[in-house]
């Protein structure tokens, strides 16, 4: 195809306008991280600009002195790793028969799921119903209180549902059982699905804040999220720390802490999502189809 | 005869299907007790609007009250200032954050070196896998008016160094701005992914009628990719009462009240953290129903008129 000269201009000017655009999204986040290993004075007279400046590794050394931190990210791990599981087996178990077309009782289970996208239980009865059920300030609650997400749950019933009826139909014949059938032919078949869904699960559960901060009130269950937000958030915690303490003197202060915070949280998924996206793009993909 | 042959055959397949479908059933198990457990209780749990609830008494013993508690809500000065807050805030997303994402998506799509559109894609997804607690820490420490350095490039310009967190005529640009910076690379994969899926053939056709680059994407990209552009919207407009408070409690501050506090913020602090729980689950269910209505008149709507609904 020949190219017209104002093509030629549309794309270069598009091209560079994508790159500083791209630049600009990741901007705030160098300079959070730059401004994490600058001293006090260079972030209060406005030196850091893109790189760090004086630059020092105390505010980390604060940072990681803070047993509350590496308790909550030990936290944060444990949320992790066991509700990521557990609502996996929760949505497996759950999206395999409901894939199947034949299943009495198939479409009222399944609108029910669907159905608490729209129409949530709402904020208090869902507290309520957690101090009902004895769960306040217990690890099991954040573990079973997000134990399945409708829209993960349709994806893998979608996913589910467009492996060929043929493939277990000889199995069947061979008298298999349902768990042999979804063991054997169904899991190998849908790995990458399943990685996708795990891993969106388990950048939620990283990620999530609201219901850890409103249930728990231990500090030994907290995960890192909560922790952070009060530092960084509600600025709290070093100033409160450092009260006896004369801060020009000191190489951290509160700034340079809640910028070394900030990256310290941030980090485990800054580092894995370049390889994790390609699952995120595909199960968007799927998730766009219409069911 | 015909029917007691059929007869005689059934009785083992059904009783060898019940087999199948038992084991089925008990997979099945887990997932209904989450949703009894933890989803359809808690939305019968939503009856106390109704009552004078007490947690001594609970929901067998309390008193009934009728409509009282929404009749409340809608006597005080917070129903108008929350509802406003709700929808204005949502509309801004809607008018100014849900564009972005078609927009950016359309642009990328015209990048042709293949290096630089997949660095600009895995970038740009970058603000998308950090938390809302980190976000909103990000973006309230660069306003912070001692140090931020948003506040210091402004004094530079104006000679004065602005608060802009605690300004209520900021909060809704903040909010916005910041919805865009973490959804606009990672919600174009979806337009991506439609715009890949229109047949090449109309653009070759295109070419040859002379159309230039802007009319192929006013002619042919939009009108291909309007589907998944309409479900979204559909699932945004659904979605819209419920999913922003946990961003905007961590943003407001009582100086902002008058703009931020929506009626998830205030449920959050009329039932969490003054435990006046029947009035602030009819605030929730009023809510909740609003957002039923929006994603159903939206759907119906859609359905009407561009044939796309979600269900």
């Amino acid at each position: 195809m020949k190219e017209t000269k104002g093509e030629k201009i549309f794309y270069f000017v598009n091209t560079l306008f994508m790159i500083l655009l791209t630049l600009g999204i990741i901007y705030p986040i160098v300079y959070v991280i730059s401004a994490s290993f600058s001293s006090r004075e260079a972030i209060l007279t406005g030196k850091v600009v893109l790189f760090p400046v004086d630059a020092n590794l105390e505010a980390y050394k604060y940072v990681f002195a803070d047993r509350q931190i590496w308790i909550s990210y030990l936290n944060s791990f444990f949320y992790t790793i066991v509700g990521t599981a557990t609502a996996m087996a929760v949505t497996i178990l759950g999206a395999y028969p409901l894939s199947k077309s034949v299943l009495p009782g198939k479409k009222i289970i399944t609108f029910a799921i669907v159905l608490t996208m729209w129409f949530g239980a709402g904020t208090i009865p869902m507290y309520l119903n957690y101090r009902d059920l004895g769960l306040l300030n217990t690890r099991a609650a954040i573990i079973l209180g997000s134990a399945c997400s409708a829209y993960n749950f349709i994806l893998l019933r979608n996913f589910f549902t467009a492996i060929p009826r043929s493939l277990e139909e000889a199995a069947d014949i061979d008298g298999a059982g349902q768990w042999t059938i979804l063991s054997k032919i169904y899991l190998p078949l849908s790995l990458p699905s399943i990685a996708t869904i795990s891993l969106f699960y388990a950048v939620a559960r990283w990620n999530s804040y609201f219901w850890e901060m409103i249930i728990l009130s231990d500090d030994s269950l907290m995960p890192l999220q909560v922790v952070i937000k009060k530092l960084i958030v509600d600025l709290k915690g070093v100033a409160a720390k450092s009260d006896s303490v004369d801060l020009s003197m000191l190489k951290y202060s509160e700034e340079t802490v809640v910028y070394a915070s900030i990256v310290v949280s941030a980090v485990p998924m800054l580092v894995l999502y370049p390889f994790i996206q390609k699952y995120f793009v595909k199960g968007v993909m799927v998730g766009a189809v219409k069911e | 005869m015909q029917t007691s042959v059929a007869k005689k055959t059934a009785v083992p397949i059904k009783s060898r299907n019940f087999k199948k479908y038992l084991s089925l059933y008990i997979m099945l198990i887990p997932l209904v007790l989450y949703y009894v457990l933890f989803q359809y209780k808690p939305m019968y749990g939503n009856i106390i609007a109704f009552q004078d609830y007490s947690i001594f008494k609970g929901i067998s013993g309390s008193e009934w009250v009728g409509l009282d508690n929404f009749k409340r809500f809608l006597s005080t000065p917070y129903f108008f200032r929350t509802l406003k807050n709700t929808v204005l805030l949502n509309l801004s997303l809607l008018v100014f954050s849900f564009p972005m994402p078609i927009i950016f998506a359309l642009l990328l799509n015209e990048v042709r070196l293949k290096r630089v559109k997949s660095v600009v894609q895995t970038l740009s997804y970058m603000p998308h896998f950090i938390s809302t607690v980190v976000v909103a820490g990000i973006v309230i420490n660069l306003l912070s008016p001692s140090y931020g350095i948003i506040p210091m490039v402004i004094e530079k310009f104006t000679g004065t160094r602005p608060y802009l967190m605690v300004d209520p005529n900021y909060f809704r640009t903040i909010y916005t701005v910041m919805n865009i910076w973490q959804s606009m690379g990672y919600g174009s994969v979806v337009y991506l992914a439609a715009i890949t899926g229109i047949d090449s053939q109309l653009y070759e056709a295109a070419v040859v009628d002379g159309a230039n680059k802007f009319r192929q994407i006013w002619h042919i990209t939009i009108p291909g990719i309007m589907p998944t552009i309409m479900t979204m919207l559909i699932m945004r407009i659904g979605n819209m009462l419920g999913s922003a408070t946990d961003t905007i409690l961590l943003l407001y501050q009582p100086a902002t009240y008058e703009v931020a506090d929506t009626i998830g913020t205030y449920v959050y602090r009329n039932g969490l953290l003054d435990a006046d729980y029947s009035y602030s689950t009819a605030v929730g269910l009023f809510n909740s129903i609003i957002g039923l209505m929006l994603v159903w008149g939206s759907n119906t709507l859609s359905k009407k008129f561009t044939e796309v609904g979600i269900w």
